[in-house]
């Protein structure tokens, strides 16, 4: 038996979302099943099934390179806007 | 606890949620399979005290909406079960646990459906109970049970409307119809007061301490109560506890709840306890065939 992580589209256009799971053991039989088990009411545009085995999880995200650089978190400008404020002789009292 | 199991109880309590794979301590993962298993049992128990009204159904749409209803639970059961089977326990051990009375199943899929009214109640107020603490688990720590909550909230959704619906073509029907609603709720209300369970605090419920629930049972109990009493009343039904009161600051007071008969029927002593474990016991050995069949092909 293969696990089969189901992902849906709820309409055209929108990101795949994890659903759950169901296990099965082919593929044309998680296709009828996920078919019901997601899609009875119309409630899916599509669905992905994709084998768990196949799914290769990055694991580490440890920050070694402090990548702080890269996003708005790593930029903190208050107190130097304020400094270059008061020396241009702009700063709002 | 050891300083790494302090660190997960801090991170869960801050709103943290952990996936399948994640560390976590033992005895969360007791608890959680403990909890998500007893919900799948329910699920699956659940249908039975309504799949004996699918051919007593009084028309054809009633019967496909309760079929439909019945594929829903199961359906649910299904999804419930492989969050189990994840976290390290098989389905067929959950399934055994459950014919041989060692895992439990909720007090209100332990009593007899006696008549069409009935049907009505338990899809409507039963379902409006467990909505309740459904809906208290889409923020459970536990990622993959969450997010399955979803879709089980979106289609317990429609089970209540169907049993609204149900209720409220009796209430606008024959008095003798009106009769049969009135004689349910008056057979449901206890177990439906005791079906969020004792009022334990919630920060000495380990299961809310955990954050696999995100309210106390109390807390349920009392939006059961705000919800749902002015519905039931509005329909000109009476609600058998004559204490039954909202004091000004908006909570509701009522009789006790009998916690000895909550502990006795869950634990299997319930009026069709063994009657529907036998059944199911019967099916899973009658049906043994079809998961032999699949499993070999």
């Amino acid at each position: 038996m293969t696990v089969f992580e189901v992902f849906r589209q709820e309409r055209k256009g929108q990101a795949f979302q994890h659903a759950g799971s169901i296990v099965a053991p082919d593929a044309a039989f998680a296709d009828t099943w996920a078919r019901e088990q997601y899609g009875r009411r119309g409630e899916s545009a599509a669905l992905w099934l994709v084998p768990r085995d196949a799914i290769h999880e990055v694991s580490e995200w440890a920050d070694e390179f402090d990548l702080k650089y890269r996003r708005v978190d790593g930029y903190s400008i208050k107190s130097r806007l304020k400094e270059a404020r008061d020396r241009a002789g702009t700063a709002t009292a | 606890m050891d300083s790494r199991g302090e660190e997960f109880l801090a991170y869960v309590q801050g709103g943290g949620q952990v996936e399948a794979g994640d560390w976590m301590p033992d005895e969360y993962r007791q608890k959680l399979v403990k909890f998500v298993e007893m919900h799948g049992n329910s699920e699956l128990m659940g249908v039975l005290p309504e799949r004996e009204w699918i051919l007593k159904a009084p028309t054809l749409q009633r019967k496909l909406a309760l079929t439909a209803k019945v594929q829903d639970e199961v359906g649910h059961a299904q999804l419930i079960y492989r969050v189990v089977e994840d976290l390290g326990k098989p389905r067929e051990r959950c399934l055994a646990d459950l014919v041989s009375g060692t895992s439990k199943f909720h007090n209100v899929f332990h009593y007899p459906t006696r008549t069409w009214g009935d049907v009505g109640v338990i899809a409507w107020l039963v379902d409006a109970a467990a909505i309740i603490s459904q809906k208290a688990l889409l923020k459970c720590s536990y990622a993959p049970y969450a997010r399955i909550m979803k879709k089980i909230c979106w289609e317990e959704s429609f089970h209540i409307l169907h049993g609204r619906d149900v209720v409220l073509a009796m209430m606008t029907g024959t008095d003798a119809q009106r009769e049969l609603v009135q004689e349910a709720l008056i057979r449901w209300w206890p177990p439906l007061m005791q079906f969020h369970g004792n009022p334990i605090p919630r920060d000495e419920d380990p299961m809310y301490v955990w954050r696999i629930k995100s309210q106390g049972n109390e807390e349920a109990r009392q939006q059961f109560l705000e919800g749902y009493v002015p519905q039931i009343r509005e329909l000109g039904l009476e609600i058998p506890d004559p204490n039954l009161r909202r004091r000004d600051d908006g909570t509701w007071e009522y009789t006790e709840p009998d916690w000895d008969e909550l502990r006795s029927v869950v634990t299997g002593h319930g009026p069709r306890s063994q009657e529907r474990l036998d059944f199911r016991r019967r099916f899973l050995e009658q049906e043994r065939w079809v998961r032999d069949a699949v499993l070999a092909a």
